[in-house]
């Protein structure tokens, strides 16, 4: 073994988390009573022992320069020790124990562009994928969509004034990295075309039998074209998933044309009340109109508003729907129910209705 | 290199939302942030991706951590033609210090483009952009500051938690210090591919599950108690007072099996029938808590769609103590591990795995006892595999 390779450490895994704890924290650990949420964007745990810390949530697009995050270090080092957090949702948290501060911190980073929100009920930051900054499946970019929905979600951030929390996910292929398939409102970006395939390169990329076998629903056939080893797609059989692409890259999906967004309701992953479930489909497509995305924004704005003038104290989407039935939320979101939305995968039957438990009205 | 104008992305810039734009321009003083936003602004005008499939690249002995990244563009795109992600494992709760925060910006300036996700969707801080001569580099700079590469590809992807009992009353085990154990335990799972897919796992404190795990994990450990809530009649009383909550309607009418009597002074739970959904105690902090007899649920199969389609994931221990050093959860997860191994087919996720195979013969293979809490109802079909031996 070489010298080199003596030294050179790995499997360290990550840092021990203790050392970035601040002293509230590491003495009331495991110690916390209860916590309120002041003001939006500030949560204050308070401990058996009477300690208080308090938690200033601000905005960010998730994907920060070091430019910025040298910044969030240099207000954390004048406003809380240099102690911060981020979120599951890709929010930032600086974390202190005089309350004095929170109100100079909460002005500095509004007037630095890293706005305080996103707690109770309202609408937090939006999970995301990478999108066309950074991912090859894309059907769509996913920094760009997010952007647009929370400017003009935006005030449901600083504010507390939905019945509940809305969350919402964007994923920009089937892979879904995000998981975004329980959210209150998901956005999904979906192909609509079968694969094209290169026949000149397949042979060259990609395994005929795992690229046979990665099809969900066996409609990829191996073939020979002009004498190579190759495959073809029976096309009636393609839903557009993407699998095959993943295994093979001679199999692309990406279509300027065809590929769009599709919106998804009343997911949620919380066992509060109703116990976690899927999103469903409300929206089969929308097309992919950057910069601003301005249907998808619509859209999604409608369904907000729809909702939070329909839906009672502490009902998370799903649970609003439930209530009142699919029938009447297509009625009061206008929007059009078609032949997409009723499932076709496995399984679907379960989806279908097998009572007469419906909610009849002589209006129509 | 001039710079190229973007104004597409330029209207990004605008309104109340940060923009992730203005953070690739805050970078775009070295030139492959700049490279980044001209083929950003390509997609924007073409609505098509210009990034092709990863190729093999990564640190020297380790299978994961590194996602190649190369552009369709190379030739008017150069500084970006090698962009590829390095994921490196976050600490527990994704706690920070600044002077932590400083040193990976530190090498990240040196040996990257600058640009961050903070973080990752499975829970890595994500350096995003780097070339393959800077890997290397970049790995013994991380290393030397005491940080360490994540999962990817078909491995224990890295496991991540919600900030437990360092901040929340209603965290019911140590989400952060078994997060921590469990990557350490496992960090040749995390760093060598061996499995038929990825394979994540993700810990909550409580039942209203902050990291999603009941959605996005191979493995889902959710805090949970078995014994009463906690309650404080005279915070109750406070609540009623302040007139901001309509206890009856909003706590005792909203609890999933009505077990909350609430009689305009005093609520009574009849905490058998409680399925620790979390709301009442959502709803009243100060007034109510989790039991004092605290551990977790175990479920196990969650996935997005791809490919069989999307599943939550089911409970296979019902409760479990949440102590150190873990053994009862590491013998489940070798055990489990060994048979989805030998068994799983080539990018199966084990949730798929046990839906192939069936329940029943998933729990006896991995040596545990079928419960009734496992499912929601017993079958109604009558096509038994009955075993005569």
């Amino acid at each position: 073994m070489s010298a080199d390779a003596t030294k050179r450490k790995t499997d360290i895994g990550p840092p021990h988390y203790e050392k970035f704890l601040p002293p509230v924290i590491k003495e009331n650990y495991g110690k916390w009573k209860y916590h309120e949420n002041p003001r939006p964007g500030v949560l204050v745990h308070v401990s058996h022992s009477g300690a208080k810390l308090f938690s200033v949530r601000a905005a960010t697009p998730r994907l920060l320069s070091i430019e910025t995050l040298r910044l969030f270090a240099a207000i954390a080092d004048e406003f809380c020790g240099g102690y911060l957090r981020f979120t599951s949702r890709n929010n930032v948290e600086f974390l202190l124990a005089d309350g004095s501060k929170v109100d100079p911190l909460v002005a500095r980073l509004k007037k630095e562009g890293y706005p305080v929100g996103g707690t109770g009920p309202g609408i937090t930051n939006i999970v995301h994928t990478q999108g066309w900054v950074h991912c090859h499946s894309a059907a769509s970019d996913a920094s760009g969509v997010v952007k647009s929905l929370m400017d003009a979600l935006f005030p449901h951030f600083e504010r507390m004034d939905l019945p509940a929390k809305v969350r919402v996910a964007f994923a920009c292929c089937l892979n879904m990295c995000g998981a975004v398939h329980c959210s209150d409102i998901a956005v999904l970006a979906v192909h609509r075309k079968p694969p094209k395939i290169n026949h000149d390169r397949l042979p060259k990329t990609c395994e005929v039998p795992s690229t046979v076998a990665a099809c969900p629903t066996g409609a990829i056939r191996p073939a020979t074209v002009d004498g190579k080893q190759s495959v073809q797609v029976i096309e009636e059989q393609c839903m557009f998933c993407g699998n095959c692409f993943t295994v093979c890259p001679s199999m692309t999906m990406a279509d300027p044309v065809n590929d769009g967004i599709s919106i998804w309701v009343g997911g949620k992953v919380s066992n509060a009340r109703h116990e976690p479930m899927f999103s469903k489909l409300a929206i089969p497509y929308l097309p992919n109109n950057p910069p601003r995305w301005p249907e998808v924004v619509d859209a999604v704005k409608n369904l907000v508003d729809v909702y939070a003038s329909n839906a009672r104290p502490f009902e998370r989407m799903g649970e609003w729907i439930e209530r009142i039935g699919w029938p009447k939320f297509f009625k009061l979101t206008g929007i059009p129910f078609t032949k997409y939305h009723i499932d076709d995968f496995r399984h679907a039957g379960e989806s279908y209705r097998r009572s007469v438990h419906i909610r009849q009205s002589s209006e129509g | 290199m001039a710079d190229r104008k973007t104004p597409l992305l330029d209207e990004l810039e605008k309104g109340p939302w940060p923009s992730f734009v203005k953070e690739i321009k805050k970078s775009a003083k070295g030139p492959m942030a700049r490279d980044l936003l001209g083929l950003l602004e390509r997609s924007y005008e073409e609505k098509i991706g210009h990034w092709k499939h990863g190729g093999l690249v990564g640190v020297r002995g380790y299978g994961g951590g590194v996602i190649g990244r190369y552009n369709d563009l190379p030739q008017e795109f150069p500084e970006v033609s090698e962009f590829h992600t390095v994921r490196v494992n976050q600490p527990s709760g994704w706690f920070y210090t600044s002077e932590a925060l400083r040193t990976l910006c530190d090498i990240w300036e040196k040996h990257g483009s600058g640009l961050t996700n903070m973080h990752g969707s499975t829970g890595d801080i994500v350096f995003l952009g780097a070339k393959t001569s800077e890997l290397e580099p970049v790995f013994a700079k991380l290393t030397e500051a005491g940080f360490d590469l994540g999962g990817s590809g078909s491995d224990m992807r890295t496991p991540s938690c919600c900030a437990g009992q360092a901040r929340c009353e209603w965290s019911c085990y140590d989400t952060m210090a078994f997060t921590h154990d469990v990557t350490q335990t496992y960090q040749d799972e995390l760093h060598r591919p061996a499995f038929p897919y990825k394979f994540k796992i993700k810990a909550s404190g409580c039942p209203n599950d902050c990291v999603a795990s009941v959605a996005r994990a191979d493995m889902s450990i959710i805090g949970t108690w078995r014994d009463a809530i906690q309650i404080d009649q005279a915070a109750v009383a406070e609540y009623a007072r302040s007139g901001t909550l309509d206890i009856h309607r909003d706590v005792a009418g909203r609890c999933p099996t009505r077990c909350i009597a609430y009689d305009g002074n005093q609520i009574q739970i009849d905490d058998e029938n409680c399925v620790k959904c979390m709301h009442c105690i959502n709803a009243m902090p100060k007034a109510l808590a989790p039991g004092k007899d605290r551990g977790a649920t175990i479920l196990v199969g969650a996935k997005a769609p791809i490919v069989e389609g999307a599943l939550l994931s089911s409970v296979l221990v019902p409760f479990v103590k949440m102590e150190p050093p873990y053994e009862d959860i590491k013998e489940l997860l070798n055990a489990m591990w060994e048979l989805w191994s030998e068994h799983g087919k080539n990018r199966e996720r084990i949730g798929e795995f046990i839906q192939r195979i069936g329940l029943g013969s998933f729990l006896e293979q991995i040596g545990l006892e079928p419960v009734p809490e496992m499912v929601t109802q017993p079958r109604t079909n009558p096509y038994i595999f009955y075993d005569l031996g």
